[in-house]
């Protein structure tokens, strides 16, 4: 026998093309069954009620990164969410912080992205490619382990203090996607290559209140990277002073 | 206008791979309906097949052993030439992925490591833990960001637009803001997905609902192998989450309720590491004669990987281990993993050769949504990501040779023309009837579940044949919610609905005159594989009412003769 439960699901509601409608929330009362996640639930509200609700998804499974929302006050997916574990029959959805609202549960995902493909997230050589494959140990493979589960789900730039005050600060997943590449032992980009990160706006502007690792639902901890790339550009500028390092490109 | 010399349709593995082989040489934009690291290629778990012979146990691995194999498992469907081409190239393109800083797993010696899949005599799968997929279109997506290809993010293609068999280009749907483009483009390559989404258990992301392949045959492209559907055989009962073969890869049980690993009692030889169509048609046998579980979400078998201990599954699949925690409240470590076989991939596509062409000009197609064919009747595991990767490359040097050798001018006063057809079809969905648009998808994803599903027979599919020609009927008094164009997913999918209808047809039309089995397409009253009658591909074009037309075409026989298929 399966057994539903009614459930108020309070869901934020604006619309960026209509600005004179105030930010507000749209109660829709639904049964739910046990075991149901918060994303089949909005799917069946914009099925079955309300047509014009506004939310992304793709994967339904954890994995893409597409529904990151604020879901009873906490950032999380909500295909992973299961609607009965929150204990309370109202569930309040809210569009990820620190971005703009294009409608409802979209947010505009342009800055997040910009920050991104700024740290140069992809492999840099010089050498020649070999015939097969680069060697990497296992060791050195399992250093790269936690950032290479990164989903770009956003969850972290939503969770972050220091974006919500300082809006081109570059964010906790662009840093976790920059050291990645960094700890990756095929990747040879120039040390001078992280000055950019060297400042308030980069590595530097992270006050440490965790709320990035808090929030990720991959287990990846952005501020394991700021602290590891605050000690590579440290040794670099130890190393530059004392003329020991041959930064050539 | 907006115009390009290479429009990609699709931002998964097939869709950038082919971006990032033109982006230097030509004008290239990549139209995506999510974020390209939101394509359903991310949700690949198990691995990528090439014959690196990296593996202690399979030194004498060659590219012809993998392609033995791949044409073994398709059940002699596959064209022999374009299998040798991907088993050849697949070497090549995983060298080129880790080049590019694709972090596979390893062996102790820093060489790639591969692990043993289903109907592969040999440990070929190459892999990075149960994250395969995800690591892949990562590193696509990171050599497109190094070189700057444009990316139309959240833009849906409405229609392909082709006079006389040339393409000339499609008309776009800007979801941001809700403008109705025309693009025009030299040459247009779809890598669009499968259709998995036309079923109502489907492991596939809620995206993968075929409207590349709908779009393409409503535009006169013909389309091939529509009724090969293939059935994975692990997916979480309730969420229909795909749980890796790399599960059974690793050492993972299949048990029913009487504590059996029955497996034994099909394929004795191969047990858990049979083709993924053998096991699925086993596990659901184990239901229907009531060796299955009862649980309120469905009927399911156990997968077992407790004996595989903490540490190896920490290792080797610790995506898989969050998904049953987070989605069913299992721990594999502790508990076995309830699963039932559903729909997981589409061997049938819009129909190419192996360089990717179609039978229009200027119209290309890779990845799930083509049908090359490298599958035929049923995919090997590790097969998939390979196919986009290979064919994503080979596109680009048949685009290229189409932009060196063709001055053809796409044509604007087709788009405009064609651009004016879309907006009447949108004003019409949002001032229709009273139709909603999921209540259509419901149905027809039951009845293609139900009666166009593992098993199959001619009553089942007469019955689906009726039920799509009502529910299409039906389709004409669809009416969305909200009249507003942008941010409007009731709309999208009403649109993409239409073309699932056309998608469900033809592999329902498909089933029903394939009277033999084979692979995937598994029927009860032609139990038996003949290939006197059927050793062909099927062909599906519309026709002038809107029916579609089937044909048949030989398959490419070159050093393998179809043997029976044993394992």
């Amino acid at each position: 026998m399966i057994t539903a439960n009614e459930y108020t699901f309070k869901i934020f509601r604006y619309d960026m093309k209509e600005p004179e409608v105030r930010p507000h929330f749209r109660s829709y009362r639904i049964k739910v069954i046990s075991g149901l996640t918060v994303l089949m639930t909005l799917l069946r509200i914009r099925d079955e009620i309300d047509g014009s609700l506004s939310f992304r998804s793709s994967c339904r499974s954890a994995v893409c990164g597409s529904c990151a929302m604020v879901i009873n006050g906490k950032i999380d997916l909500a295909c992973r969410s299961q609607v009965a574990s929150f204990g309370d029959n109202t569930i309040v959805l809210e569009p990820l912080p620190n971005l703009e609202i294009i409608k409802d549960l979209v947010v505009d995902m342009t800055p997040f992205w910009d920050m991104y493909e700024k740290v140069k997230p992809y492999l840099i050589r010089k050498s020649p490619e070999p015939e097969k494959e680069i060697h990497q140990g296992e060791d050195e493979r399992k250093r790269i382990d936690q950032n290479v589960n990164c989903i770009l789900c956003a969850s972290c730039y939503g969770a972050c203090p220091v974006l919500s005050r300082t809006p081109d600060y570059i964010g906790p997943a662009a840093f976790a996607k920059l050291e990645r590449f960094v700890l990756d032992s095929r990747d040879e980009r120039p040390l001078h290559f992280l000055e950019g990160i060297n400042n308030e706006k980069g590595v530097w502007g992270c006050d440490t209140m965790l709320r990035c690792i808090d929030a990720c639902p991959k287990d990846v901890r952005p501020i394991d990277s700021i602290v590891g790339l605050r000690k590579t550009l440290l040794k670099y500028k130890a190393k530059k002073i004392f003329g020991i390092t041959k930064d050539e490109d | 206008m907006l115009a390009h010399d290479v429009l990609i349709i699709g931002g998964g593995l097939a869709g950038l791979r082919a971006a990032v082989g033109l982006c230097d040489k030509y004008d290239v934009g990549v139209l995506s309906k999510v974020h390209p690291v939101r394509s359903h290629s991310i949700a690949a778990q198990g691995g990528i097949n090439a014959a690196l012979a990296n593996s202690p146990d399979g030194r004498d691995d060659t590219w012809k052993k993998h392609a033995f194999d791949t044409i073994k498992g398709s059940d002699y469907l596959a064209d022999q030439s374009a299998v040798e081409i991907m088993c050849r190239e697949a070497i090549k393109v995983v060298y080129e992925m880790e080049h590019w800083g694709c972090p596979f797993s390893r062996f102790p010696d820093g060489s790639i490591a591969q692990r043993p899949f289903g109907g592969a005599d040999y440990p070929r799968t190459c892999y990075s833990a149960d994250l395969t997929g995800h690591v892949l279109l990562n590193t696509l997506n990171e050599r497109a960001v190094a070189k700057g290809v444009r990316v139309y993010s959240e833009w849906f293609v409405l229609a392909l637009v082709t006079d006389n068999d040339v393409c000339h280009g499609v008309i776009a749907f800007d979801l941001k803001s809700g403008e109705i483009v025309p693009i025009l483009a030299k040459t247009t390559l779809f890598a669009t997905g499968g259709y998995g989404r036309v079923y109502l258990h489907s492991t596939n992301a809620l995206i993968n609902t075929g409207s590349g392949i709908g779009i393409a045959y409503k535009a006169g492209v013909p389309i091939k192998d529509m009724e090969f559907v293939q059935f994975h055989p692990t997916a979480l009962i309730g969420t229909n989450i795909l749980i890796t073969e790399a599960c059974r890869g690793e050492g993972g049980y299949l048990i029913n309720k009487d504590d059996e690993r029955f497996m034994a009692r099909y394929v004795p030889n191969a047990m858990e590491l049979a083709p993924r169509d053998i096991v699925s048609r086993s596990i659901q046998i184990e239901i229907d004669e009531g060796r299955g579980f009862e649980h309120p979400l469905g009927k399911y078998i156990n997968l077992d990987l407790r004996h595989l201990g903490a540490p190896k599954i920490l290792e080797k699949l610790p995506g898989i281990r969050n998904i049953c925690i987070d989605f069913i409240g299992v721990d594999p470590i502790l508990e076995p993993i309830p699963i039932m076989p559903c729909q997981h991939y589409s061997m049938g596509g819009i129909d190419t050769n192996e360089k990717c062409e179609t039978n229009v000009s200027g119209f290309y197609a890779a990845g799930e949504c083509a049908c090359v064919s490298v599958h035929g009747a049923n995919r090997l595991g590790g097969n998939s990501l390979l196919d986009t990767i290979v064919f994503g490359k080979l596109a680009c040097l048949a685009i290229d040779e189409h932009l060196r050798n063709n001055s053809a001018k796409p044509d604007e006063k087709l788009l405009i023309s064609k651009k004016e057809e879309m907006e009447k079809k949108i004003y019409k969905l949002m001032y229709g009837g009273n139709e909603k648009p999921y209540r259509i998808l419901v149905d027809l994803s039951k009845t293609m579940s139900d009666c166009v599903g593992i098993f199959r027979e001619k009553a089942g599919i007469e019955q689906a044949l009726m039920d799509i020609s009502k529910i299409k009927e039906r389709f004409r008094d669809v009416h969305v919610n909200s009249p507003k164009l942008y941010m409007n997913y009731e709309l999208l999918n009403a649109i993409e609905l239409e073309y699932m209808l056309e998608v469900a047809h033809t592999i329902a039309i498909g089933a029903y005159l394939r009277e033999e089995s084979r692979g995937a397409h598994f029927r009860k009253d032609f139990n038996t594989r003949n290939d006197t009658d059927w050793l062909k591909h099927t062909v599906a074009r519309i026709g002038k009412d809107g029916e579609p037309v089937i044909s048949y075409k030989d398959v490419v026989i070159t050093n393998y003769q179809p043997m029976e298929r044993k394992y």
